[in-house]
């Protein structure tokens, strides 16, 4: 009779284990996918930007057409893009002419001393940053989620049910390594 | 990750926080024992949990909200500094944290800011118009980033908490002493007879030490918990941001200000980034003050090199003060892979003069006090009071006529 009810109660103790594992899982498979619609708005946020950016530009870069035309030709790539491997891809592309644009603004005063053209230009950084931010966090939570299916005990759970490791969200940013650092010693 | 960081960390400053309770409890059984030995000690011990429950439940539902009030701050949409808005929201991305603090402007030009809300959806940061005046792109990002990192860190709770046992044992202590000159140690003499006469000395004698030790004990370990919360939110912010300057030059710039914040006081004093009352504990920077010595700050900040992990801050700490000791616990010091650095975003910092920076910090004052601004197409920029009454106003400049809709 003790026996019995100590063997009930270690099955009901795994079980539970079991339960709470498999829970914090899922937690965890859904925090990856918030974090990665979380991606999605910022980057329709950037290309809902880009018509604005462009046609407050046009008027003064008058030597820039290839840039402005990269932009529109990798904005619409980008809207067209489906796998998170492709997305990388063309926004890692339109990031890039992005930045370029962003050197080349440098070179014009008045556009710089444009009011509206500087609230857009806010709005612009902070959609990179809000896109580089939100990478940033998925992809955290990308590598905990697949540190967990792949360590014991917790892989057990994840094989029985399938939990498939999640990929990373990498752009190659080419103006990224470009930029000097800027060194405050 | 974040969250058993949070926890492990909780667990250490739960300590400290167990010590006051003890000592409120303490405080509680021999003020109470002071006046009626035999039963007297447990009364005290309810009455003092009954206080501190009471100021508990004050704070946890309009806590925020009487400090924002007492510090004068107002809240602010999105379009009276779109910036601010935007760097706000940028953190909450980077943290994955589900809800967007409100955020409030206090019309003060001494640089500063604080994060309050014991919920997290309650949450608001507060920032003074001299901050936001004095501060570029990358250094506004590090200070919120600190700031959302307490609120993350859930600090905010844990400092009120054991602000408001603070609260009741300065209060205890307080009250105490007064009614000792207002006749209360004549009660003690008539009912002490000569068996209990030893053990009343003894009682009365450890009732006034508490009295006079007790609010200064809790007072030290309150600022213990502080501190090592803002280390941990300084680690927090540069994993945030993965960028360590932006938050060393902003308290560089904080703390170059000569300028005293005119409502912080010394209990809403732990919740800004920097000491407001610079005047008091700032040259002494050990037991008494509520945050680390900022030139320590800076530098462990400045010596992070390798990576933005929490790991490498632990490193930079270790290496700036020369000891070993643990400010991010353990569990926290697993990060699986190297967290790079980024470099600044700005391509060239914008140099303001002084005058500039007034001016902005000026603007936003008036704009925050309902002031209305026109610009006018000679370009100057007219601000109108809210209590201007006529309809119209001629430029000073160039004298054309705009219309004021209020």
């Amino acid at each position: 009779m003790v026996f019995f009810l100590v063997f009930i109660g270690i099955i009901v103790v795994a079980g539970l284990f079991f339960v709470s594992i498999y829970n914090s899982l899922v937690g965890l498979r859904n925090r990856v996918k918030n974090a990665w619609s979380q991606i999605d708005v910022q980057l329709k946020r950037r290309h809902d930007l880009i018509p604005n950016l462009i046609e407050s530009v046009k008027g003064y870069m008058t030597h820039e057409r290839q840039v402005l035309e990269n932009i529109t030709k990798y904005r619409s790539q980008a809207m067209d893009a489906n796998t998170v491997g492709e997305k990388a891809a063309a926004e890692g592309m339109l990031g890039s002419a992005l930045g370029q644009l962003r050197v080349q603004i440098e070179n014009y005063p008045d556009l710089k001393a444009n009011q509206n053209f500087l609230a857009l230009q806010e709005e612009l950084t902070s959609t990179e940053n809000k896109i580089s931010f939100a990478r940033q966090a998925y992809n955290d939570q990308v590598l905990f989620f697949n540190n967990k299916i792949q360590m014991f005990p917790s892989n057990i759970v994840a094989g029985m049910f399938s939990f498939k490791a999640e990929e990373f969200f990498e752009i190659e940013d080419k103006t990224e390594k470009a930029v000097p650092k800027v060194s405050f010693t | 990750m974040m969250w058993e960081l949070i926890q492990a960390n909780r667990r250490k400053s739960i300590f400290i926080f167990i010590g006051m309770g003890l000592l409120l409890i303490l405080i509680g059984f021999v003020f109470g024992s002071y006046y009626d030995s035999e039963s007297g000690g447990f009364i005290g011990i309810f009455f003092s949990l009954i206080l501190f429950g009471i100021l508990s439940m004050v704070s946890y539902f309009a806590g925020s909200k009487i400090l924002l009030a007492v510090s004068g701050a107002k809240e602010v949409t999105q379009d009276v500094h779109p910036q601010l808005y935007n760097v706000v929201e940028e953190m909450r991305i980077a943290a994955n944290f589900p809800h967007q603090p409100k955020i409030y402007i206090i019309s003060d030009s001494a640089p500063n800011a604080f994060a309050t809300g014991i919920k997290p959806e309650n949450s608001a940061i507060a920032v003074t118009a001299g901050l936001l005046g004095s501060l570029n792109r990358d250094e506004l990002q590090g200070v919120i980033a600190h700031e959302m990192s307490h609120i993350i860190n859930r600090d905010v709770m844990l400092m009120t908490f054991a602000g408001m046992m603070l609260g009741a044992i300065t209060l205890m202590a307080e009250v105490f002493t007064r009614s000792l000159w207002f006749g209360g140690g004549s009660r003690y003499k008539s009912k002490s007879s000569d068996k209990g006469g030893q053990a009343q000395i003894i009682i009365m004698i450890l009732a006034i030490a508490l009295a006079i030790l007790g609010p200064l004990m809790a007072q030290l370990m309150y600022f213990a918990i502080s501190r090592k919360r803002e280390y941990l939110a300084d680690a927090s912010a540069v994993r945030l941001t993965r960028y360590p300057e932006g938050l060393a030059s902003a308290l560089e710039k904080i703390s170059g200000s000569h300028l005293d914040l005119k409502s912080a006081n010394k209990v809403t004093a732990p919740m800004y980034i920097i000491n407001p009352l610079k005047k008091k504990g700032m040259q002494i920077a050990n037991l008494s003050s509520t945050h680390p010595p900022i030139t320590e700050r800076i530098k462990i900040l400045r010596t992070i090199s390798q990576g933005a992990g929490l790991t490498n801050y632990q490193l930079a700490f270790n290496q700036v003060k020369g000891k070993q000791s643990a400010v991010i616990p353990p569990s926290g010091l697993t990060d699986a892979i190297k967290i790079p650095l980024r470099s600044s975003e700005l391509s060239q910092t914008s140099f303001e003069t002084d005058k500039q920076v007034k001016r902005e910090v000026g603007d936003l004052m008036m704009q925050l006090n309902n002031f209305l601004f026109i610009t006018c197409t000679c370009g100057i920029k007219l601000k109108i009071p809210p209590d201007y009454k006529s309809k119209t106003v001629s430029c000073p400049k160039c004298g054309r006529i705009h219309t004021v809709s209020q």
